[in-house]
């Protein structure tokens, strides 16, 4: 099978992402658009890790860091966005202007 | 066409329909659930990509537990359920421009500079991945283990209730 169409598939997930990033209000919804673009690097590195036929298998385990990595970045991003929200009462990002002056 | 192929272009149209699903629906609960959806389908096309274990890890670690955090947050935060017109900015022209851009910019340079097939092994490479994370990938291995550990103080830290900190006429 041809790796274009996977390519493909992985720039457009990444791209997703980053409208996804630009385009929510709510803290959550960015926080999920960024599992989007983590999840379309791990297509990428399994694609490479089968297109280049490692033998250290190095796509997959810089795969599995990233998804740790991943759960990680969601438990703190989750932990902020609350403490906003209990100061705050909102986790809506166009009123998070504190250190706008 | 051969069956193998046909089922990795299904599993990449589901990517391709569910990410659109995740970033577009009004509807926040619709969004997690279209994200699990992805991320299943992610791991089937690990799993045609001859890489179990990521796949069994992206089950496990994604799905298990990460959108349950999730949906915690979107409790937590009372993000408004439901349809909801609040829920994105009204300019959507310019981010829609931006990511296009990226979308083309990366797909000429990716496909310009690879081109060729996927090789599918037909043994299992858990066996092997075990023993290259536990001897040539070890020192990485204990550092995520700590950031991890950093990060479970962290967010417990974080998100535990302190009244020092907290009154009622702060902010």
């Amino acid at each position: 099978m041809n790796i274009a169409p996977i390519l493909i598939t992985g720039a457009a997930l990444f791209s997703l992402g980053i409208y996804g990033i630009l385009v929510r209000r709510n803290a959550v919804m960015v926080l999920l658009a960024i599992e989007l673009m983590l999840n379309s690097v791990n297509i990428n590195f399994i694609l490479f890790d089968a297109y280049l036929k490692d033998t250290l298998l190095q796509g997959q385990i810089f795969s599995i860091f990233i998804i740790t990595i991943a759960a990680a970045e969601v438990g703190i991003g989750l932990a902020i966005v609350l403490m906003v929200f209990r100061n705050r009462q909102t986790a809506n990002l166009n009123d998070f202007d504190l250190l706008k002056w | 066409m051969s069956g193998y192929e046909i089922i990795v272009y299904l599993l990449l149209i589901l990517i391709f329909i569910m990410g659109f699903k995740v970033v577009t629906t009004s509807n926040v609960i619709h969004a997690a659930i279209s994200l699990v959806l992805t991320l299943a389908s992610t791991a089937g096309l690990f799993l045609m990509l001859s890489a179990e274990f990521v796949a069994l890890v992206i089950i496990l670690v994604y799905i298990g537990a990460v959108i349950v955090l999730f949906l915690f947050g979107i409790m937590i935060t009372r993000a408004p359920l439901g349809q909801n017109a609040e829920l994105d900015n009204t300019n959507k022209i310019f981010p829609a421009l931006i990511s296009f851009g990226i979308f083309s910019l990366m797909s000429v340079v990716l496909l310009t500079s690879f081109n060729g097939d996927v090789y599918v092994s037909d043994s299992s490479s858990i066996e092997t991945l075990g023993l290259i994370l536990l001897s040539r990938f070890v020192l990485p291995f204990e550092i995520v283990s700590f950031v991890l550990l950093a990060a479970l103080i962290g967010g417990i830290v974080l998100a535990r209730k302190d009244d020092s900190l907290i009154s009622d006429d702060s902010i």
